[in-house]
């Protein structure tokens, strides 16, 4: 029998360290897939962030490189900017992109730097235990909101896509997700879009994909897989936000 | 057998993803341990598996292959 679907060549032959069933191994099989039909593994640098995703160096089969907490995009601003040649994207979580490193996110965007952001949102702190993140959903239970989150208390939770849209610099934006084969096949899709717009020169995009964390959220992966697309999803819609293409 | 998938049984990671996800239904949780502590998925009704993919899709830890028996669609 022939061989059809297996492990991508931009992703190493290791085991991964994530917990059962989460959504970051999908993303990363999704971008090395990418990588890989676009013929652009030798030439990629991308810049791993703090969160779960630390050690996604050991797991790419392309060069990646450590930033600080939240600062991916300005490590990676300075890596296209002296390497213009290079294909550069940073993969962060919420907390990475949004809470610690706002300020880089805001400015690399609004600088439209021609990088590509993989946004992972799981709407919690998944490496530190399971805390409230910019994204946490009104009345999502997590270990620093225990009655819920609390909009008086904590404010609302941040719509990056959005918020990013309204700058100059902002050129391709999309919200999906990975709860089902379906929208897998779309967030491939996106992230490709996304990786050619800078290949074309064409500037700044961020894909944000709404993922999954069990452990975080307390939750089987069978459950996790369900709340994203019943209660998740409802409050952080899906579909291209900004397309300036 | 027109298709079938091959799982790494240590890489499994027993989250059942891809049992939830097959749309004949074929596969199903191991009744041993793998040395992680894991059940691991395995392909029970051979038979049934058309190689549509929407297992390997699902695995978040990439342990899945799929093949085809080329000339048979
Ligand atoms: C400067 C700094 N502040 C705080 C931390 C602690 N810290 C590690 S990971 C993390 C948040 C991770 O959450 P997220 O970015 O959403 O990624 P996830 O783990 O959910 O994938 C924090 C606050 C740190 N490592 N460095
Ligand atoms: S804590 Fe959450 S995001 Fe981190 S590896 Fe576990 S399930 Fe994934
Ligand atoms: S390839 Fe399709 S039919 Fe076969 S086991 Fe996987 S999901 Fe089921
Ligand atoms: S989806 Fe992958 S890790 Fe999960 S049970 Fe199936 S083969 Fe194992």
């Amino acid at each position: 029998m022939g061989k059809m679907l297996s492990r991508p060549k931009s992703l190493k032959n290791v085991a991964l360290s994530y917990c059962p069933g989460c959504g970051h191994g999908i993303v990363h099989r999704i971008i090395a897939e990418c990588i890989d039909e676009l013929s652009i593994r030798e030439k990629t640098i991308a810049v791993a962030p703090v969160g779960c995703a630390v050690f996604a160096y050991d797991y790419f089969n392309f060069d990646v490189t450590e930033a600080p907490h939240g600062r991916p995009p300005a490590v990676a601003t300075g890596i296209k900017r002296t390497n213009p040649d290079k294909f550069v994207f940073t993969y962060q979580g919420d907390g990475d992109i949004a809470a610690i490193g706002m300020a880089e996110t805001m400015h690399a965007a609004n600088r439209g730097e021609n990088i590509s952001i993989i946004f992972v949102n799981n709407a919690n702190y998944g490496m530190t235990g399971g805390q409230m993140a910019p994204t946490t959903l009104i009345g999502q239970v997590t270990d620093t909101t225990p009655f819920g989150r609390n909009s008086k208390k904590e404010g609302y939770p941040i719509k990056l896509c959005e918020l990013l849209s309204v700058l100059e610099g902002s050129i391709y934006l999309e919200r999906v997700s990975i709860h089902n084969p379906k929208n897998i096949i779309n967030t491939r899709k996106a992230i490709k879009k996304a990786f050619q717009c800078q290949i074309d020169g064409k500037g700044f995009s961020m894909i944000e994909v709404i993922s999954n964390c069990p452990v975080g959220w307390s939750m089987s992966p069978l459950e996790s897989i369900k709340w994203v697309k019943e209660v998740f999803i409802k409050s952080f819609p899906l579909g291209v936000v900004c397309d300036k293409r | 057998m027109k298709a079938t998938i091959r799982v790494n049984s240590e890489r499994c990671k027993g989250c059942g993803l891809c049992i939830e996800f097959c749309p004949r239904q074929c596969i199903f949780f191991s009744k041993q341990f793998n040395k992680s502590g894991y059940h691991w998925a395995v392909l029970e009704k051979e038979n049934d598996c058309t190689g549509c993919g929407l297992c390997f899709m699902m695995c978040p830890d990439i342990c899945i292959e799929t093949y085809k028996n080329k000339g048979i669609r």
